[in-house]
């Protein structure tokens, strides 16, 4: 049970929601559909001050949620990540370490995002499953869900979205916008989009624009679910879910954000539960019952309908959209950057991370590039928090510094 | 790549090179600084100079004290470093103490000065009459506060004298604007081949 929460905790904390858009007030979207109402889910964490200048805005990952930190009251609250497989373990044993947030390590009084001074906000996506609207949500024109009939969203939608949350909020202008992988393309994509609303980015094992790699595996995942009986064309909610095909989508998702070092680390050859080999199919490696797990667990906090949406909307992200190029999209952005990427990720690569930064720095931008050793693959953006604790709270720190001296 | 600040004379030295650069460059320029190690230097620029400042440094903790000092750093090598920029991005690029460790010191100096309008380059001088004293008497490679390294073991691996850059520009069509050498912390007026420690070029392009 909750007995106590551990230093550095941001305390218990409970969702939010936010519904906007209303009818004939829809969000349009980037394919011409238009979307409402839509709630949004949330969390906030710390203090809004005086002059609102120190809110921080973290974006979540594909498989993420709202709930990025602290201890969640909520009923049937089950964090983002498989937890304890992500190294969470520090918490302490009182706390069922399911209801830890999914960026714990990196937000609470004393992290790096430090809730003592900055007001810390996290949403849901559009599209997604874990409160805001998406595939799963009760479509109103029909009284049922909306599966397919959901509109295809893009990272730039889901940013479009979040800015009704900010205004909502009374914020003008965030300190910062933060996340890896997906949260990072949302992250680069506010500052682009919104350039007077955003005085720093911080982009983690992030890219500005998914690799043909990256688009082949998402494809996989897609195919797994879609190709499951039960998807039934996405139209299977109050029946049985997809979930051998979700769950197969889920494994693949997790090879690629390991590394060969990382899984040689975890796993090895490791057989679980026997010492011999059985002469059969049943998983009996470490790293085959670790890829089970994880798929299982999965499907128990996620619907399929959201995954085909998110690693679609990942999928479409160019940052140069628009634009003509990578370098025109920067063109008239002025917040500060500071790029993250990680020596053995492998599906958001160094190189990618280095394509934002060249970007920034031909426009005369702003822009910090850090590259972490590590063994942990994409997953490290989750892992190194200690490598990258005291680079955020050094570049933070300033930024605050230099937007209080401005106003 | 930079000198080892254990001893008080080498620190002063190094101090007394940061503050002798800075004296170069006029308050709001656009700077880069390649190696720019703990960031010591760009910091001084920032703060009492104003300028816009730009570093490049390929060891981790050098950038990790950078962005605690809150500068903008890129983590990496100097080709890389240098390469993402469009042409004139500077006022002033600095490479200091930093051009006898690079693998290309003419690339990196022409680069430079593609990037920049001014370059600023500071060197141990290693035609300095004690690195000459020591190599005559001993026979062995010299060491000195600047050049602390075993011969086997050091990043500088492309040392220099005053008369050697000098030579340089006159081939490379770089004019310098100005000149100073040091030796402890003071300027060097005469002979500065043979008693300049250290030595900065203000160069540009002809």
């Amino acid at each position: 049970m909750l007995e106590t929460v551990k230093k550095g905790s941001a305390g218990f904390v409970s969702t939010q929601y936010f519904t906007f858009a209303e009818p004939p007030h829809e969000l349009e979207l980037d394919s011409g559909e238009r979307l409402g109402p839509i709630t949004l889910a949330f969390e906030t964490y710390g203090r809004l001050n005086a002059d609102r200048s120190n809110a921080v805005l973290i974006e979540h990952a594909l498989s993420g949620d709202a709930h990025a930190a602290g201890i969640s009251v909520d009923e049937n609250s089950i964090s983002a990540l498989e937890l304890g497989m992500h190294g969470i373990e520090s918490a302490g044993g009182t706390i069922d370490k399911r209801r830890l947030g999914w960026w714990d390590d990196m937000i609470g009084p004393g992290k790096a995002f430090d809730t003592d001074k900055y007001f810390v906000i996290c949403s849901n996506v559009i599209g997604g499953c874990r409160g805001s609207t998406g595939p799963s949500s009760l479509n109103p024109r029909t009284g049922r869900p909306y599966g397919l009939s959901f509109p295809v969203v893009t990272i730039a939608d889901m940013v479009r979205a979040q800015r009704h949350l900010i205004d909502y909020l009374g914020i003008e202008r965030l300190l910062t916008v933060t996340g890896g992988s997906m949260g990072g393309m949302q992250a680069l994509e506010w500052a682009v989009s919104y350039p007077d609303r955003v005085r720093s980015c911080i982009a983690f094992a992030t890219a500005a624009r998914l690799s043909a790699q990256g688009i082949a595996f998402d494809e996989v995942g897609r195919q797994a679910i879609m190709a499951d009986p039960h998807w039934r064309n996405g139209d299977y909610y109050g029946l049985a879910n997809p979930d051998t095909g979700l769950a197969i989508a889920r494994m693949v998702g997790h090879i690629t954000y390991l590394s060969d070092e990382s899984m040689h680390n975890k796993f090895g050859r490791r057989l679980r539960n026997r010492e011999k080999y059985g002469y059969d199919f049943s998983p009996e490696f470490e790293v085959e019952s670790y890829l089970h797990y994880q798929g299982d667990a999965f499907t128990k906090r996620f619907d399929a309908n959201s995954y085909l949406y998110i690693t679609k909307a990942i999928d479409y992200f160019d940052l140069s959209n628009g634009h003509g190029s990578l370098k025109a999209a920067f063109r008239g952005v002025n917040a500060r950057f500071l790029v993250i990427s990680f020596t053995s990720d492998w599906l958001y690569p160094s190189y990618q991370s280095k394509e934002i930064v060249r970007a920034i720095k031909a426009n005369a931008g702003d822009v910090t590039y850090f590259e972490v050793e590590s063994s942990y693959g994409h997953d490290a953006f989750l892992l190194e928090y200690e490598a990258v604790t005291p680079l955020v709270t050094g570049f933070l720190a300033h930024t605050l510094e230099a937007a209080e001296r401005r106003s | 790549m930079k000198p080892e600040v254990g001893t008080r004379d080498a620190r002063l030295n190094y101090r007394a090179d940061l503050e002798r650069i800075a004296s170069f460059v006029p308050e709001r320029s656009r700077v880069l600084d390649l190696g720019c190690g703990d960031g010591a230097l760009l910091k001084l620029l920032v703060d009492r100079k104003h300028v816009i400042g730009r570093g490049v440094e390929i060891s981790e903790e050098g950038v990790r004290d950078c962005i605690s000092k809150g500068l903008t750093v890129y983590h990496g090598d100097l080709d890389e470093g240098l390469g993402d920029y469009p042409n004139d991005s500077f006022d002033y690029v600095i490479l200091s103490q930093t051009l006898q460790a690079v693998h290309k010191p003419e690339f990196v100096l022409k680069e430079m000065l593609r990037v920049g309008a001014v370059g600023i380059v500071s060197f141990p001088n290693f035609a300095y009459w004690k690195i000459r004293w020591q190599l005559l008497t001993t026979g062995r490679m010299p060491k000195t506060d600047y050049l602390p390294y075993e011969w086997y073991d050091t990043p500088n691996i492309h040392l220099l004298t005053v008369k050697d850059f000098h030579d340089f520009c006159a081939s490379h069509c770089l004019a310098v604007d100005q000149a100073c050498y040091l030796t402890n912390g003071h300027e060097v007026q005469t002979l500065p081949n043979l008693l300049a420690k250290l030595a900065i070029f203000v160069v540009r392009r002809k």
